[in-house]
């Protein structure tokens, strides 16, 4: 699963604003599959973190209502060009991705 | 094979090793508090899901949360969601569908540089109200609004 994540962080004013696309197929594990009538198993993104130089800005937790190949968006302070900005994900399988960018 | 009994192990594994890392001073129990609540998520209504995620289900309607979402939802599957707010201090943001068998969406714990102003797509069974709400100083804070669907985004 390695890029699976898209990261857009720009800084004004000492203010980053970051917009992650991550491709993932968030499947709730509520759903049924139409042909066989069985259950389609669950599998979504529970976890994303993000930090700024190593120190944590956002940690979010997600249900398998967030939509398939979710977007995320949001903003810090104390930022400036250069800075490293990590994301990372984990889903209810295990599996896991993250992403180093830096600041522009 | 046994799922319910393969789960109850590795949960229970997990759980002591947590244990055995907090005793090491390795983790802080906020990074312990972080790990995705079960309970919380698989709450079936508002309350219980609220209390599980936030520890309380007593929130108060605030102007001062901003929640930006469609009046209308063409496709549910996809439905836009911005929450800010202007109250200082907020330490986490949640976000729940009312008539999704699962109402809790999402949680956005904060950290101290990061701004009260985050934005996602979720996904809606049918028409519903949509509720953010915003922890700040132990309080919760909530806005509602809520969103036409036409067409459903859980199956079909």
């Amino acid at each position: 699963m390695a890029n699976s994540i898209k990261v857009r962080a720009k800084v004004k004013g000492g203010v980053a604003t970051v917009k992650c696309l991550i491709s993932h197929p968030m499947e709730t594990g509520l759903r049924k599959d139409k042909k066989t009538g069985e259950k389609i198993p669950a599998h979504f993104i529970q976890e994303v973190n993000c930090e700024h130089n190593g120190k944590n800005v956002l940690n979010s937790q997600w249900n398998g209502s967030i939509s398939r190949n979710p977007f995320l968006s949001f903003s810090f302070k104390g930022a400036k060009a250069g800075d490293a900005l990590k994301v990372s994900w984990v889903d209810n399988k295990g599996e896991s991705d993250s992403i180093e960018e830096a600041l522009k | 094979m046994n799922q319910n009994r393969r789960f109850l192990l590795k949960g229970t594994l997990a759980a002591s090793a947590a244990g055995v890392a907090i005793s090491a001073g390795l983790l802080t129990p906020k990074t312990v508090m972080a790990a995705w609540s079960k309970a919380a998520f698989e709450a079936a209504d508002v309350n219980s899901a609220l209390t599980a995620a936030m520890g309380s289900a007593d929130h108060s309607e605030s102007g001062d949360v901003k929640l930006k979402a469609p009046d209308i939802a063409e496709n549910g599957a996809v439905v836009p969601i911005t929450v800010s707010s202007s109250i200082a201090g907020v330490e986490s943001i949640g976000i729940l569908v009312s008539s999704n068998a699962q109402p809790l969406t999402a949680t956005f714990n904060l950290g101290p540089n990061t701004e009260a102003d985050v934005s996602t797509r979720i996904k809606m069974g049918k028409t519903a109200d949509v509720i953010a709400v915003v922890k700040a100083n132990g309080k919760l804070y909530s806005a509602k609004k809520q969103v036409k669907v036409t067409i459903g985004g859980c199956g079909g």
